[in-house]
């Protein structure tokens, strides 16, 4: 029997067999057509086809295989999972959504709904927010896979009809100087995806001119393999211009660049894990990037707005036209009809379920009411961009797509975005780690000279210079502050010009953690992420989750999901914290192995007044040093321990109730004014926080250990200056203001630890009084820039 | 010209990227700003309508060929007659970063002879390589010459960042010394890459951050009129914008970058 018949048309069309097919055949019909379904729901297609009592065309069941990918419809997010105590229904619903639902404050206007989340701001503006993973892609083509996935997150921002303000970028790359003996054939070096990335990120957000403000830069053998590309974009729109609703008989406007064969099968690729072959197979996945034709989409989107002319907007993706037009027309309950050979080509030749599916760059889609279709295109014309009508809506819920007068799609709308559940097992089994044991040194100046250089802490001035992080001119707190490039906490935007209020822009990564127990790691991850928001006088914090993991097809990476996911309910429900948009990757595994499980958490906050942020440098000698919040022996997955060859097991834990007071606390204290600088205690703790505020204001700080609140069981001078221990800050204080900041913290774990002072030391005085650290500022800051190049 | 009657250009083009705050620089000092697409220019053949030109930053095209130099050429081939009448009746032109590569690429500046045929100087690839972003100082060179530093003393040095990949001035080599000669004997030289003390770079990075030939920051035409620069004045017009405001006492309104737009302004409102 064969399995596909060409029909007699003057282009490529052919009708695929699936009636007859056995449960075999239609595996190989998913894997000859790089669909990647599974039988289960090849059987769904087979179902809905015999009901039908035809065959489908290629065209539509390329489209099948786009909306149901995991990449767009999120399959293991929305399935059934079967733990070893319960069953989930949707890990989605029950754990990151129901955040929201409960917590549900009033300013946040749309979320997990849209391109990206909506949350009011301030004078009938709201902020839009989103963060996308952009993995596979860079694994194969660092610069485009970088570059593409900042111009499609820029563009998820103009798919809410935002104006973009603000990109965030965080990287997971495996170690630079990783033995080329060791990488298997078909994986890059990681100093070659390095700068790849960096330059593709600074190639699209640079050339648009919107500044990348924040980001971090992980390190971790896993990512050899699977690099970890997170690209972020914040926006800004006057929201009673916000408007998705489409009508029957609007016109399908295509806009942007032309469509080619760049970008085939982006997101089945993106649902499967890389192999050797990953880079010829998968090549034509990865898009070329250009900036340019986005930026002047950009302008003409914006002016669309403006005059209120689009009934809905929604970007070009994953899955290209088949996914937008199907997403758009389902979301206002129409249907769609188009005309494929409508579609601006960059070169003739493509097959038509080619054209539907691509995944070319810099595209979008409108609905336009028929009156406004001639302002809209003369709108486009002014930019220089292209901008056809490919088609209209209907209001009978079905997709239909013509090329040249054939049909060669229809399908349900309802069948098409109701793919069936999937069900999947996870078990999380604990790692059989242990607590190491070594004997504390007598002097721990070598060990913070070592932290501050190492590649997780270190300066990534090399990377953050080579962003323009200024354009726009509304960058209030940079991402390098003051002489020196101290790394601030939180980036803070000031966009409106009318209006001092700012948006405040921060994030939290602890891969290492999750090595211990994904769930500590997430609530340490979401504890990191509001707490670097607070630092700098950031509230009213939403957040943003990213997930990058293993192939959830197999339990174990499953179980460690589930676990994380259940943390992330906990504790952003104990921050008050809801969640608006997130997005996961899965199948990061390569001839390598699986990637280390890598939550990010994006905290995007406000300050009512950008004149009160808090930079992270000191600012006064003679100014006293507070540590709060407690110190307790959590050295697990901690800097100081992978210094030493160890993982460990006491993982830093959260203790969300006072957490949150002691956050709140802080707020107040700057607000009132009484802080002069302020920063997190993260990797590296006590000693590298202490360092970097000390060598970034240009001031030396005495500090003594003995005054740090700690549990009962710490008495060494490494654990107390090293330990990770989360929800902790380093606060600068006048004298002056000593009883009004004593009374503002009173009901939380504080102490006063010490002074900043003139010299250019940080002295630090052990348990017993002796000193322990004596490091010069200058040769602190020799080592934390020049680690990464600087 | 009475402040309301002065209408300032900002003109654009795709990739041109800071034409708002730009604007808002104007918009600031009370005079009327418009960001106007050189397509739409060219349908309305309107430019001697406007007092002044700003030629904003960005990433004209995409700065295909050369910074700035399809920017150039296709603001000559359509609007060569109106422009040369443009800078002959002393309206100023600015050009900031893309801006500045603009105005070197069609040959207004450094313009010895008036606007030449073929660029004489170049903002080649910076040295070390790659794109940059940072503060730096310059020192005011300008003995007067320079319409937009006139409010500023000779010799105050300015911080103000810097944003760009190709912004390292350069003549050609051959001709170095006698062209440095005739900029400072026509009071061409305006802004010098130096540190806080008021030392030169002397090309040292990253106090020159591009290696430009003299420690070149800016300079303008033999008229005072035509100005162009790497660093941003836009993006350090508040005091806000600074990368360090938030180190102790009161922050300062604005900042060193306002004193050019001021300076323009002044220059438009004595012009006839």
């Amino acid at each position: 029997m064969s399995l596909y018949a060409k029909r007699n048309v003057p282009f490529e069309l052919f009708e695929v067999n699936l009636l007859d097919a056995d449960d075999k055949q239609l595996l190989q019909i998913s894997g000859e057509m790089g669909i990647g379904l599974n039988l289960n729901e090849m059987k769904a297609v087979q179902r809905y086809f015999s009901r039908k009592k035809r065959n489908p065309t290629d065209v539509e069941l390329q489209t099948i295989g786009q909306t149901w990918s995991e990449h767009c419809y999120h399959k293991t997010f929305k399935g059934n999972i079967a733990t070893p105590k319960s069953e989930i229904r949707s890990l989605f619903k029950t754990y990151i959504a129901k955040v929201t639902n409960e917590l549900n404050p009033p300013w946040c206007i749309s979320v997990f709904e849209d391109n990206a989340g909506l949350i009011d701001f301030e004078k009938g503006y709201a902020v839009a927010a989103k963060v996308e993973t952009h993995n596979h892609p860079s694994a194969i083509e660092p610069f485009g896979g970088a570059a593409t996935g900042t111009g499609g997150v820029i563009r998820d921002i103009l798919g809410v009809w935002a104006d973009p303000i603000a990109c965030t970028d965080v990287l997971g790359f495996g170690p630079l100087d990783y033995d080329y003996e060791k990488l298997p054939s078909g994986t890059k070096h990681p100093r070659y995806v390095f700068r790849g990335v960096v330059a593709g990120i600074g190639h699209y957000g640079n050339n648009m001119g919107i500044p990348t403000v924040n980001g971090a830069i992980y390190f971790d053998e896993s990512y050899v393999g699977n690099v970890v590309v997170y690209c972020g974009c914040i926006g800004i729109l006057p929201m009673n211009r916000f408007v998705k609703n489409t009508r029957p008989g609007d016109v399908a406007v295509l806009v942007g660049g032309k469509t080619g064969r760049d970008g085939i099968h982006g997101v089945t690729f993106a649902s499967a894990e890389l192999t050797r072959k990953s880079e010829e197979v998968s090549r034509p996945a990865v898009q070329i990037a250009n900036p340019i034709e986005e930026e002047k989409l950009k302008r003409a989107i914006t002016r669309t707005r403006d005059e209120g002319l689009g009934s809905a907007i929604t970007d070009l993706g994953g899955g290209g036209i088949s996914c937008a037009t199907g997403e758009m027309a389902n979301r206002s309950n129409c249907g769609v009809y188009v005309e494929l050979e409508k579609v601006p080509l960059k070169y003739p030749g493509m097959a038509p379920w080619e054209i539907y599916i691509s995944e070319s760059q810099e595209r979008m889609l409108l609905s336009v009411p028929e009156k406004n279709l001639q302002k809209v295109l003369e709108i486009f014309e002014g930019e220089e961009v292209e901008a056809t009508s490919i088609g209209r809506f209907t209001d009978n819920g079905i997709l239909r797509v013509d090329y040249l007068g054939q049909r060669v799609a229809e399908l349900d709308l309802h069948f098409m975005f109701e793919p069936p559940r999937v069900r999947r097992n996870a078990k999380w089994k604990e790692p059989d780690y242990e607590e190491p044991y070594f004997p504390e040194p007598e002097n721990l100046t070598y060990d913070v000279f070592k932290l501050v250089a190492s590649l997780n802490i270190a300066s990534k001035e090399s990377v953050v210079r080579a962003y323009d992080h200024e354009v726009k001119g509304n960058t209030v707190l940079k991402p390098l502050h003051g002489r020196y490039g101290g790394p601030n906490d939180a980036a803070v935007i000031k966009p409106l010009s009318d209006s001092w209020k700012g948006i405040v822009i921060s994030c939290g990564m602890n891969p290492n953690y999750g090595k211990i127990d994904p769930y500590w790691m997430a609530a340490s991850c979401i504890d990191e992420a509001v707490r670097n928001n607070t630092s700098v006088g950031g509230r009213r914090v939403a957040l943003l989750d990213n997930f990058t993991w293993g192939n959830p097809e197999k339990s174990d990476r499953l179980g460690s999901l589930v676990r994380s996911c259940q943390a992330c309910y906990d504790f952003a429900k104990g921050f008050r914290t809801p969640f608006i948009s997130g997005k996961d990757s899965f199948y990061n595994e390569s001839p390598l192995g699986p990637v280390t499980p890598t939550l990010l958490i994006t905290a995007i906050g406000v300050i009512p007044d950008v004149k009160k942020a808090v930079s992270m440098d000191v600012k006064q000698p003679g100014d006293i040093i507070y540590i709060v919040g407690q110190t307790y022996p959590e050295l697990g997955g901690s800097q100081y321990y992978q210094l030493r060859g160890f993982i460990g097991k006491t993982v830093p834990k959260v203790r969300v109730d006072k957490a949150r007071k002691l956050m709140d606390s802080i707020i107040k204290a700057i607000d009132s004014r009484y802080v002069k600088s302020c920063h997190d205690l993260s990797e590296g703790g006590l000693a590298v926080a202490a360092a970097e505020m000390s060598f970034s204001g240009g001031y030396g700080m005495a500090l003594r250990l003995e005054n740090v609140p700690r549990t009962e069981k710490m008495s060494r001078n490494d654990f107390l200056l090293f330990s990770e221990s989360n929800s902790r800050f380093l606060v600068e204080v006048p004298e002056k203001r000593r009883e009004d900041f004593e009374t503002l913290m009173k009901g939380n774990v504080y102490a006063e630890i010490g002074r900043v002072k003139k010299d250019s030391y940080l002295s630090v005085y052990g348990l017993n009084d002796e000193k322990v650290v004596d490091a010069s500022l200058a040769e602190l800051r020799n080592c934390w820039r020049s680690a990464l190049g600087g | 010209m009475k402040k309301k009657e002065i209408r300032v250009c900002i003109m654009r083009v795709g990739g041109t990227n800071c034409d708002a705050e730009t604007k808002r620089a104007f918009d600031d000092l009370g005079v009327k700003a418009e960001i106007v697409h050189l397509n739409e220019m060219v349908k309305k053949g309107n430019l001697l309508d406007y007092s002044a030109l700003v030629f904003p930053g960005g990433f004209s095209y995409g700065d295909y060929v050369r910074a700035g130099a399809i920017w150039a050429k296709g603001t000559l081939t359509n609007l060569r007659y109106d422009l040369r009448r443009f800078v002959e009746e002393g309206r100023p032109v600015l050009g900031i970063c893309n801006g500045f590569q603009v105005l070197v690429e069609a040959g207004l500046l450094p313009g010895f002879e008036g606007i030449s045929e073929y660029p004489e100087a170049a903002l080649a690839t910076n040295v070390p390589i790659g794109y940059h972003c940072n503060w730096v100082y310059v020192k005011h060179e300008s003995s007067g010459q320079c319409l937009f530093t006139k409010e500023i003393q000779k010799g105050k040095v300015l911080r103000m960042p810097v944003a760009h990949a190709e912004g390292r001035f350069l003549f050609p080599k051959e001709k170095e010394n006698d062209y440095l000669k005739r900029l400072y004997d026509n009071d061409q030289l305006v802004f010098r890459y130096c540190d806080e003390n008021s030392e030169y770079a002397n090309g040292a990075y990253p106090i020159n951050p591009n290696g430009a030939f003299h420690d070149i920051a800016g300079i303008c035409d033999p008229t005072g009129t035509i100005f162009g620069l790497m660093p941003h004045p836009e993006r350090a017009y508040y005091g806000w914008q600074l990368p360090d405001w938030t180190k102790g006492g009161r922050m300062p309104k604005y900042c060193d970058g306002k004193s050019v737009f001021e300076s323009m302004v002044e220059y438009l409102r004595k012009k006839s």
